[in-house]
């Protein structure tokens, strides 16, 4: 068990006046046991940190730490960790049984503590009858389990998955996702998990770390993260489809107002609102009313209505801002071309400064709508 | 082939079985004349296809060495054949061994010069033996290493397209193989033993045969640097059995002799085989 720490954390490519900046002074605390999923998109730097932790990666500047040990100029061997790689990265020549003991062997543990190490794994991840056949051998799952075995088998301080379950197909995916829950719930050992996906961050993690460019936007449990996005980035990261970001205040207030006679202004969010700022709605806290628009409800021109089952997603408009609605199915549905209202509890409005991105906290208006 | 039309397949048929003979008729008069007496060959022109019966002799003499009834000594073969061997042997492994170091060197360490370095490798592909024979004679012959299996082999062993195979199969490896191996805390010779080798042995093997074949047919090297009849490989073997002059040549023994030459590297070429292809095809990763 292990705790992991980040402290200033850089990473350049090249020397002097030619490097590239990827990582640019990074902090964060995991405590022992915890399941941290870093989420970001593709080049935002979360599988070099991940490499960085595991040793593959020089790190350029700052410290990072496993249970308090400086593990900067650590062979990865010696890092106490194990990973498990995008493609599994099994060895293709050795058994399942061999994959997995490779390590025990090189670290010269007795073979009968390796076959019992190997056992235990293989029986935890269901592979036991898996052990002697080779990685070509086996379906994509089943790799993935073997090469989670051969982490487990090595009782690291800390897992590091990189993006383990992007070459499964989706039935698969949403599988192996609560496997590996299952598996943390049992084992507890601080695990570090980069993914691209946000639907596997948010159902995997008890923390997460959103991160965009280099940099850290958010750390926070899915649950306050979701709720209250801290950027911008993170609002239109998270949640699927994404959150609603309206930029063009003076536009909406122009619709809201000609349609009710009674423009929305920013001071309609609470005090201390400024009015450059960008108004955020999740899809689902958009309530269609079917009446006309009058003071507090927003007029809402429906475009396009996609069913998924059990809701349905409403593109429109409310002025020139394209919204999406989302509705469950049972609800009646408006036609394409309808005219209806929105209500939208200002509760559950986001504002963000238009300037730097980040988040703007404000009192909720005291008066209901 | 797509199309399926009864000429096409008569021409294609024809074409190789004319290829067939070309190759095969001078190897079947090769076997004939190593079953007849010296006067049979020379006395019948063109002289007899059909197997003579003196096999058991012609081919006694040509390996153990003997007296002709012209009174010609004849040389044994079988020592020239252990020395071929040998020589081939450690032509095959030696290359092996320095080509796989020399690419694992280059496709997974960064030094500095690397890229020079492998360019060096690779120009000395244009470079054939006889290009730098004189020189290299010269190196050989003031080490005092005339007429030694290692003057014999040792000059032979670097080799430019090994090398270039090995690092193209190399480049394939993926890196996340050579990362799992690092966090499982695997040494770069433990990753080399345990990993590179086994992935690269249908190549090796490839590579064997290749390279046996080329460490048996040496032909140049051995005639400059061995003068000692106990170093003398085979193939120059032969040419030592064309005596010119008055007394005149052998034939049958010759030819006796030639099919002792061609025996191992068909040996290994068909014992080999299986391997040979794949290695050749390279298929499972």
């Amino acid at each position: 068990m292990g705790s992991l720490s980040f402290e200033r954390v850089s990473k350049r490519y090249g020397q002097g006046a030619r490097a590239v900046p990827v990582i640019a002074g990074l902090d964060a605390q995991i405590a022992d046991g915890e399941f941290v999923v870093i989420v970001g998109p593709s080049g935002c730097g979360k599988s070099t940190l991940l490499r960085m932790v595991a040793g593959l990666e020089d790190i350029t500047g700052g410290e990072i730490r496993i249970d308090g040990r400086v593990i900067n100029g650590l062979e990865p061997a010696q890092r106490d960790i194990a990973m498990v790689f995008q493609n599994y990265a099994l060895y293709p020549h050795m058994t399942v049984f061999q994959n997995m003991a490779y390590g025990l062997r090189i670290a010269g543990l007795a073979s009968d503590e390796i076959e019992r190490r190997v056992g235990h794994a293989a029986r935890i991840l269901e592979i036991s009858e898996l052990l002697a056949r080779k990685p070509r051998e086996l379906s994509g799952g089943q790799r993935q389990r073997v090469a989670m075995g051969r982490a487990i088998v090595r009782q690291p301080k800390v897992f590091l998955f990189d993006e383990p379950l992007s070459n499964l197909d989706a039935r698969l995916r949403a599988q192996t996702r609560l496997e590996i829950r299952r598996l943390h719930a049992e084992l507890r050992t601080t695990t570090l998990f980069v993914t691209h996906d946000q639907v596997e961050a948010m159902t995997l993690a008890e923390r997460m770390i959103v991160m965009n460019a280099g940099a850290i936007e958010q750390i926070g449990t899915p649950e306050s993260v979701y709720e209250r996005p801290a950027s911008l980035f993170v609002a239109g990261f998270i949640g699927s489809p994404p959150m609603n970001l309206l930029r063009d205040w003076a536009a909406l207030g122009a619709a809201t107002g000609a349609a009710t006679g009674a423009p929305l202004r920013p001071a309609a969010l609470g005090s201390g609102v400024q009015s450059n700022v960008v108004v955020g709605v999740r899809p689902e806290d958009a309530v269609i009313v079917d009446s006309p628009p009058f003071n507090g409800l927003w007029p809402f021109a429906v475009e396009v209505i996609e069913m998924l089952g059990a809701e349905r997603l409403i593109h429109g408009r409310v002025g020139t801002e394209a919204i999406i609605v989302r509705q469950e199915a049972s609800r009646p549905a408006p036609r394409a071309g309808q005219q209806v209202s929105l209500h939208i509890s200002p509760s559950k409005l986001h504002t963000f400064d238009a300037r730097t991105g980040r988040r703007v906290e404000h009192a909720a208006p005291s008066k209901k709508t | 082939m797509v199309e399926n039309r009864p000429a096409l397949t008569v021409l294609t048929h024809l074409t190789l079985v004319l290829g067939v003979v070309i190759v095969g008729f001078p190897l079947y008069v090769v076997v004939i004349a190593s079953t007849q007496t010296a006067q049979e060959i020379v006395q019948n022109a063109p002289m007899s296809l059909w197997p003579g019966d003196s096999i058991a002799e012609n081919y006694r003499v040509a390996l153990w060495g003997g007296v002709l009834n012209n009174g010609g000594r004849v040389a044994p073969a079988w020592p020239m054949m252990a020395v071929s061997l040998a020589s081939a042997l450690i032509i095959a492994f030696g290359k092996i061994a320095i080509s796989l170091l020399s690419a694992f060197a280059i496709v997974f360490f960064r030094f500095r010069f690397r890229t020079a370095c492998f360019w060096l490798i690779f120009v000395t592909l244009m470079l054939p033996i006889e290009v730098r024979i004189g020189p290299t004679y010269s190196v050989v012959a003031s080490l005092g290493l005339l007429n030694t299996m290692t003057g014999l082999t040792v000059p032979l062993m670097a080799s430019a397209t090994a090398t270039f195979l090995f690092r193209q199969f190399f480049l394939t490896v993926p890196d996340e193989l050579v990362e799992a191996a690092r966090i499982d805390g695997a040494s770069p010779m433990q990753f080399f033993r345990d990993h590179l080798l086994p992935l690269s042995a249908t190549s090796v093997a490839a590579l064997f045969v290749i390279q046996f074949i080329y460490g048996w047919n040496q032909y140049l090297w051995p005639l400059l640097m061995t003068t000692n009849e106990t170093m003398l490989p085979i193939v120059l073997g032969i040419k030592r059995l064309l005596t010119g002059g008055d007394a005149g040549t052998d034939w049958n023994i010759v030819m006796a002799t030639a099919i002792l030459a061609m025996v191992p590297p068909a040996a290994v070429v068909l014992l080999m085989q299986k391997w040979f292809v794949r290695g050749l095809v390279d298929s499972e990763k």
